[in-house]
């Protein structure tokens, strides 16, 4: 594999590997950056892995992890902690993606799934299930990924209008979901106290109760839309630069623009599935990741490695900090309360 | 400079029917643009020129008609390889945040690149070509945001260039900039123009076309009204038609080419000695 220094200036170090029919030009900080949060993503893990009524030394994690470990510490590490910690890491980096596919493509830092209706139209399919059906948890994951699609195609039918503009998209989409909101609530106020405490739980977005099998079937999914992401980010990174530009480049535009918005929704109906509605990370992951590596534009690596720390460390802090253990959901909004404050304020200064 | 028979032109528009959903902008609409000519295509708004262009670019389907890109149906291409021989100059593009210029340079490498070979020895000759074209190479790692109006329209050539593409169209692209950045910008396309490349511009300065095109096609009402070169389009009878002003033609004093003096209601305050140069001009 040959490097070398390009001619061309990019203002920031570039790394150009070129090898056969192979050629790509990465930006070291981006490299970098991806690298250190790895590092970090492995060692929150480690930590994770650690923590808990039944404290273990670094050592004895990873030689239950490498297989060197029986019995009771083998048991608790990869039967019961890794589970999670493996969906915190997962589910995290599926969020973080689809954040950042959301924001590139309505060009806008406040958009996330969330934002064409599916966060509150999954919960509506939810409570829909727990409430009127009192069905099965398949039949809960069902109604919350029906809910969820149904609301986002509305929204898109809504919105389209020769193409749907970015900016409707938007206004639609909160339209549909305060909508949504109220109906939930009224929903959960037609409900028994006990009914209306599992759809809560289940609202507020936990990783209690989740097994190998979802983590397995989960992380499967999450694997092939991640790669689906990586080939569409290159037409992605075009339609950065508005349609006309893109496509006059040769982006085909509107089957590009269906394809990411799917590939985005999934991601978070995957996640949404397994574990309910993980709030806030994938609206401040690109954000943050694109500040981390400065790349021009939003970019889907740095994103799916911040998604996965963020939270990781979330569910950390939500298990093992706070005063009573509390669903990762919780946390997550707190983190995402705080990345609003920060945007209203640095844009009213910008605007000021 | 029209020296190409219309029927056997790189790119032309055959009988073609163009408008928005069921707005219908343009009818029969028969159109050729000359090999290697810088053809600047003028006319009020809203006659139908940067829909011409929308349809030449294949940005917007016909309803009836064809476009045909080197002898073929322009629909029968795939869309990277219409991108590598029209390249379009947007009316509005718009610059991700922290991009520097070389990277968005780099960008109208796209229609050359795949999903593993994104920057061959090709596409970085191809990208210093293009800054050096357009006298960014100095900027190259520089952020867009922090650039001047004409610098930046220069670099969002400069992509467009990259794209290497021999016919290029150019959608307004002076609009927004200052009068000296005008001028700078199209004399930047006056030499691309003088090294092979076939231009095509919507352009609403007349005076620009006729001194700077070497064919023009005046629109109205989304129908073609004339064509030829600046002497032959840029008439004050033509330009009363199309515009609906009435002017002097003149030839302007630098360049020799028409020259588009309003009348206006002004015409009647008395002279000042400008005036007087305008009219022993026009005498002369």
């Amino acid at each position: 594999m040959s490097t070398r220094i390009p001619q061309v200036d990019f203002g920031r170090r570039v790394l150009v590997l070129r090898r056969r029919r192979i050629a790509v030009r990465l930006q070291w900080r981006s490299v970098v950056v991806c690298a250190v949060l790895a590092v970090a993503v492995a060692g929150t893990a480690v930590l994770a892995l650690m923590t808990g009524s039944y404290p273990l030394s670094p050592g004895q994690v990873l030689s239950a992890l490498t297989g060197r470990e029986t019995g009771i510490v083998h048991d608790i590490v990869v039967e019961w902690r890794l589970p999670r910690v493996a969906a915190a890491l997962v589910f995290g980096a599926a969020l973080g993606v689809s954040g950042a596919v959301f924001q590139s493509l309505l060009r806008n830092p406040l958009a996330d799934p969330g934002i064409i209706g599916f966060s509150h139209g999954s919960y509506t399919g939810a409570l829909i299930v727990i409430l009127v059906v009192n069905g099965t948890y398949v039949q809960l994951v069902g109604g919350a990924l029906l809910g969820g699609m149904a609301t986002a195609v509305a929204v898109y039918v809504l919105a389209y209008r020769r193409g749907a503009q970015g900016f409707r998209l938007i206004i639609v989409g909160i339209g549909v979901s305060a909508m949504l909101g109220s109906l939930n609530t009224w929903l959960i106020l037609m409900a028994d106290l006990d009914q209306a405490m599992s759809a809560a739980a289940w609202g507020a977005g936990s990783l209690n109760g989740v097994s190998w099998d979802q983590v397995v079937i989960g992380g499967a999914c999450i694997a092939v839309l991640l790669l689906l992401a990586g080939m569409l980010s290159r037409p992605m990174r075009q339609m950065e630069l508005g349609d006309d530009a893109a496509a006059s480049q040769g982006v085909r535009v509107w089957p590009a623009r269906l394809g990411l918005i799917l590939v985005g929704v999934a991601l978070t109906a995957t996640v949404t599935a397994a574990s309910g509605p993980i709030a806030f990370i994938s609206l401040v992951t690109p954000q943050i990741a694109r500040r981390l590596a400065r790349t021009a534009g939003i970019t889907l690596a740095p994103a799916a490695f911040v998604g996965a720390l963020l939270c990781l460390a979330s569910d950390y802090l939500a298990q093992h900090v706070a005063p009573t253990p509390l669903p990762v959901g919780i946390i997550t909004v707190v983190l995402g309360g705080g990345y609003l404050g920060y945007l209203l304020f640095t844009e009213a200064r910008r605007r000021l | 400079m029209s020296a190409t028979p219309p029927d056997t032109a790189r790119l032309r528009v055959e009988s073609a029917t163009i408008g928005y959903d069921k707005r219908i902008i343009s009818e029969h609409l028969s159109v050729a643009i000359p090999d290697e000519s810088f053809t600047v295509i003028v006319g009020p708004n809203a006659c139908g020129k940067s829909t011409l262009l929308r349809g030449l670019s294949r940005l917007l389907k016909l309803s009836a008609g064809q476009v045909v890109l080197d002898g073929a149906d322009i629909n029968s291409y795939k869309t990277k390889e219409v991108a590598r021989r029209v390249g379009l100059l947007p009316q509005t593009s718009i610059a991700p945040d922290g991009i520097t210029v070389a990277d968005l340079v780099a960008r109208g490498r796209y229609p050359h690149q795949g999903f593993i070979r994104q920057w061959t020895e090709d596409d970085e000759q191809a990208v210093l070509r293009a800054m050096h074209q357009t006298s960014v190479t100095d900027l190259s790692g520089r952020l867009v945001d922090e650039l001047s109006g004409g610098q930046r329209q220069r670099v969002w050539v400069a992509m467009a260039l990259a794209q290497h593409t021999g016919i290029m169209l150019l959608d307004e692209p002076t609009t927004f900039l200052d009068i000296t950045h005008q001028i700078e910008l199209m004399e930047l396309f006056t030499d691309l123009h003088h090294v092979g490349h076939t231009l095509v511009a919507v352009l609403h300065d007349l005076n620009h076309a006729a001194r700077y095109g070497t064919h023009l096609i005046a629109m109205k009402d989304g129908a073609v009204v004339a064509e030829g070169t600046p002497e032959e389009v840029v008439t004050a009878e033509l330009v009363e038609e199309v515009f609906g002003l009435r002017c002097l033609v003149l030839p302007d004093p630098v360049a020799g080419s028409p020259q588009v003096v309003p009348l206006g209601r002004e015409r009647t305050r008395q002279r000042s000695a400008d005036n007087t140069d305008v009219e022993s001009a026009r005498n002369g």
